[in-house]
C-alpha cells in the first residue's frame, strides 16, 4: 500500500484529435500499476504545465500526431523551467519525424516514441526514468 | 522557508508537493499537516457523490466557475477540487479522468485541482482524502469540492467527510428506482437531478421525491465509536424547525443550467448547519472518526510488531486444527502469543 505510486500526466497538447494513441498509452501505464491524469484534447502548453504542477506528476506524456511537437514541446519545457518542475521527465510518442528527434532530446526529453511501439517498452522506460531500474 | 510557511502563503509547487507526501503516507508531509493543522476549520467541504457518469465532474467544473466568476454582489471564493477514481484492484493503477471535465478552471490561480485514486479504499474516498481537504483549508481555499469515485454503494464516507453532500442522479440510467440507492436519504443534503436537457427527466425527479416523502425522516448518518448508525428524527431533541429537507434540483452541467439555484441551495445549507450548530457536531464526529481509525490503524501496526510471525501462525494453526476458538486464539494472540 506504501508503495510509493507512479503519477502520469498523459496529455494532447495543440489542435490534434487523434486521441487513440494516448489512450492506449494511458491504459497500459495504468495496466502497468501507475496512476495516470488524463486530461483529454486540445490542451495548450500552458494546461500541460499546470496539470503537471497540481498534481505532482513524476512523468508528462505528450502525445502529439499533428506535426506541431516543434512548437509545443520547447514551449512544455520553458514554462516547466519557470515553475520550478524541471525534475519532470517528459515522453513523446505520435508521429515525429526522425531527423526531429535529436532536437527533442536536446531540449531535455528522455524518449521519443512513434507508430508500432510496444506499450511495454514505454512502461520500461518510464520505470527506469523515475524509479532509475527497470521493470522488476 | 519551511513547508507549512510555503503553503500558508500560497505557493502552489510547496502545496501539491506536501499533497503527495501525505497521499505517500511520508512522516514529513504528517509532521507538516500537524503544523497546518491549527489554520483548518474555515472552509467549506462539499461532497459530490453519485453513480457512475452522472455528470459528477461537470457539475464540479460548473460550481467552480460560479464561484470564481460569480455574478455582480456575489463574493468571488478560492476554489480547491479534489476529485477521486477508482484504482484498479490487480495491478494498484488508475486513470483518472475528471479533469477532462474541467478544463474551464485552467490557469485560474483561484483554483487547484488535485486527482486521486481510491488505492483500495472502497467508501468513494482515498484513505488521505481528509488530510489532503485539510492541507487545502489550511492553504485558504474557501470552498473545498469532493468528487467521489462513481461507484454506486451507500457512500457514507463522502457524508461524513463533507459539511454538504450532493447526490446527483441522471435520467436514463435504467430503471429510475432501481438506479436511485435506498441509502441515499441519508447522506444527500441536496439532490441533484442532472442531464436535466434529457428525456426522462420528470421520472426521475418524481421517483426521488416519492422516496422523500416514503422514506423514515431519518437524520443523516453519525458515527459513534467506530460505528455508523443514522439517527431517527424523532428522538433527536431538535424541533422541527429545524429539519433540512433535501431540496430537489435540475440541472443541465454541460450548459450551466440550474447553477444559481444551486449554489443557493449550497448556501443556505451551510447557513442551516450553522444556525442549527449542526456544523460544530459534523465538525466534531468527523474528527472524533478520524481519530478513531487512526488509533485502530496503529493498534494493529505496534500489535502486529510485538507478536512474531511464527506465533502467529502457530496460533492460526491451533484454530484451524479446532483446537481453539477465536476468541481464544485472539485472547492469546492480543497478550503477546502463545508463550506469553
Ligand atoms: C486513425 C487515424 C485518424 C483518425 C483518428 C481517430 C482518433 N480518435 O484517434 C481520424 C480519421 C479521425 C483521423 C483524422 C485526421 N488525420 Co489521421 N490518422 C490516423 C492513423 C491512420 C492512425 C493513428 C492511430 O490511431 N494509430 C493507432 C495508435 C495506437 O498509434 P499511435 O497514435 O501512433 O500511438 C503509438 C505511438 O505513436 C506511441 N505514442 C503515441 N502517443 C504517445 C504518447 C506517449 C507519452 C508515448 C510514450 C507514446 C505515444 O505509442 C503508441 C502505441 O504504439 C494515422 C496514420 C498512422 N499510421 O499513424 C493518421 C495520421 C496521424 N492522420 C493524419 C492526418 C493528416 C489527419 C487529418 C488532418 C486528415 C484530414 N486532412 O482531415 C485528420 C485530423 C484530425 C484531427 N482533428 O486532428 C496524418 C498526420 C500527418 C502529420 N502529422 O504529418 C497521419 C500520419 C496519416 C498520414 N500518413 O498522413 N486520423
Ligand atoms: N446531456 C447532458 N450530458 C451531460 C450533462 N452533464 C454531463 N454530461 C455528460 O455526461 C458524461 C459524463 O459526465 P461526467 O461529468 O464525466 O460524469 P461523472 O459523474 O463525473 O463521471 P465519473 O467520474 O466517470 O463517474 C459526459 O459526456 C458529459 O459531457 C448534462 O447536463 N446533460
Ligand atoms: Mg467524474
Amino acid at each position: 500500500m506504501s508503495e510509493r505510486k507512479i503519477r502520469v500526466l498523459v496529455a494532447k497538447p495543440g489542435l490534434d484529435g487523434h486521441d487513440r494513441g494516448a489512450k492506449v498509452v494511458a491504459r497500459a501505464l495504468r495496466d502497468a500499476g501507475m496512476e495516470v491524469i488524463y486530461t483529454g484534447l486540445r490542451q495548450t502548453p500552458e494546461m500541460v504545465a499546470e496539470v503537471a504542477l497540481q498534481e505532482d506528476v513524476d512523468v508528462i506524456g505528450l502525445s502529439i500526431l499533428s506535426g506541431a511537437h516543434m512548437a509545443l514541446v520547447p514551449r512544455v519545457f520553458e514554462i516547466l523551467a519557470a515553475n520550478g518542475q524541471e525534475h519532470v521527465k517528459v515522453f513523446v510518442g505520435g508521429i515525429i519525424p526522425d531527423e526531429d528527434v535529436p532536437r527533442l532530446m536536446e531540449i531535455g526529453v528522455v524518449g521519443v516514441y512513434g507508430p508500432g511501439t510496444l506499450t511495454g517498452d514505454i512502461i520500461d522506460d518510464v520505470r527506469q526514468a523515475v524509479v532509475g531500474a527497470p521493470a522488476a | 522557508m519551511s513547508l507549512a510557511t510555503s503553503v500558508l502563503a500560497g505557493e502552489r509547487l510547496a502545496m501539491a508537493r506536501l499533497l503527495s507526501q501525505i497521499e505517500n503516507d511520508e512522516p514529513g508531509g504528517w509532521e507538516t499537516l500537524g503544523e497546518l493543522f491549527p489554520h483548518t476549520g474555515q472552509a467549506h467541504l462539499v461532497g459530490v457523490t453519485g453513480a457512475p457518469g452522472t455528470g459528477k465532474s461537470s457539475l464540479v467544473n460548473r460550481l467552480a466557475h460560479y464561484y470564481r466568476n460569480p455574478p455582480a454582489g456575489e463574493p468571488q471564493r478560492k476554489i480547491a477540487v479534489v476529485a477521486v477514481d477508482p484504482s484498479s484492484p490487480f495491478t494498484g493503477g488508475a486513470i483518472l479522468g475528471d479533469r477532462v471535465r474541467m478544463r474551464d478552471l485552467s490557469g485560474d490561480p483561484g483554483v487547484f485541482i488535485r486527482s486521486m485514486a481510491a488505492r483500495g479504499s472502497l467508501g468513494g474516498l482515498a484513505p488521505t482524502t481528509s488530510s489532503m481537504v485539510q492541507v487545502f483549508d489550511a492553504a485558504g481555499f474557501e470552498i473545498i469540492l469532493i468528487e467521489t469515485v462513481g461507484a454506486g454503494q451507500a457512500e457514507v464516507d463522502i457524508a461524513r467527510l463533507a459539511h454538504t453532500t450532493l447526490v446527483v442522479e441522471a435520467p436514463g440510467l435504467g430503471d429510475e428506482i432501481q438506479a436511485i440507492k435506498a441509502g441515499i436519504l441519508e447522506i444527500a443534503d441536496i439532490l441533484v437531478v442532472n442531464k436535466a436537457d434529457r428525456p426522462g427527466v420528470e421520472n426521475t425527479e418524481r421517483a426521488l421525491r416519492s422516496m422523500l416523502e416514503l422514506g423514515h425522516p431519518t437524520r443523516r448518518v453519525v458515527n459513534h465509536h467506530g460505528v455508523v448508525e443514522s439517527i431517527d428524527i424523532n428522538s433527536a431533541e431538535k424541533d422541527f424547525e429545524s429539519l433540512w429537507i433535501p431540496p430537489i434540483l435540475r440541472t443541465v452541467a454541460t450548459k450551466g443550467d440550474g447553477l444559481p439555484d444551486l449554489v443557493r441551495a449550497i448556501a443556505d445549507h451551510l447557513e442551516h448547519l450553522e444556525t442549527t450548530g449542526e456544523r460544530h457536531d459534523r465538525d466534531r464526529t468527523r474528527l472524533q472518526s478520524e481519530l478513531e481509525q487512526l488509533i485502530q490503524g496503529n493498534l494493529v501496526s505496534r500489535w502486529r510488531k510485538e507478536v512474531p510471525d511464527s506465533k502467529y501462525q502457530e496460533i492460526l494453526e491451533s484454530l484451524i486444527a479446532r483446537q481453539m476458538s477465536p476468541h481464544q486464539a485472539a485472547e492469546i494472540l492480543m497478550n503477546g502469543g502463545p508463550t506469553a
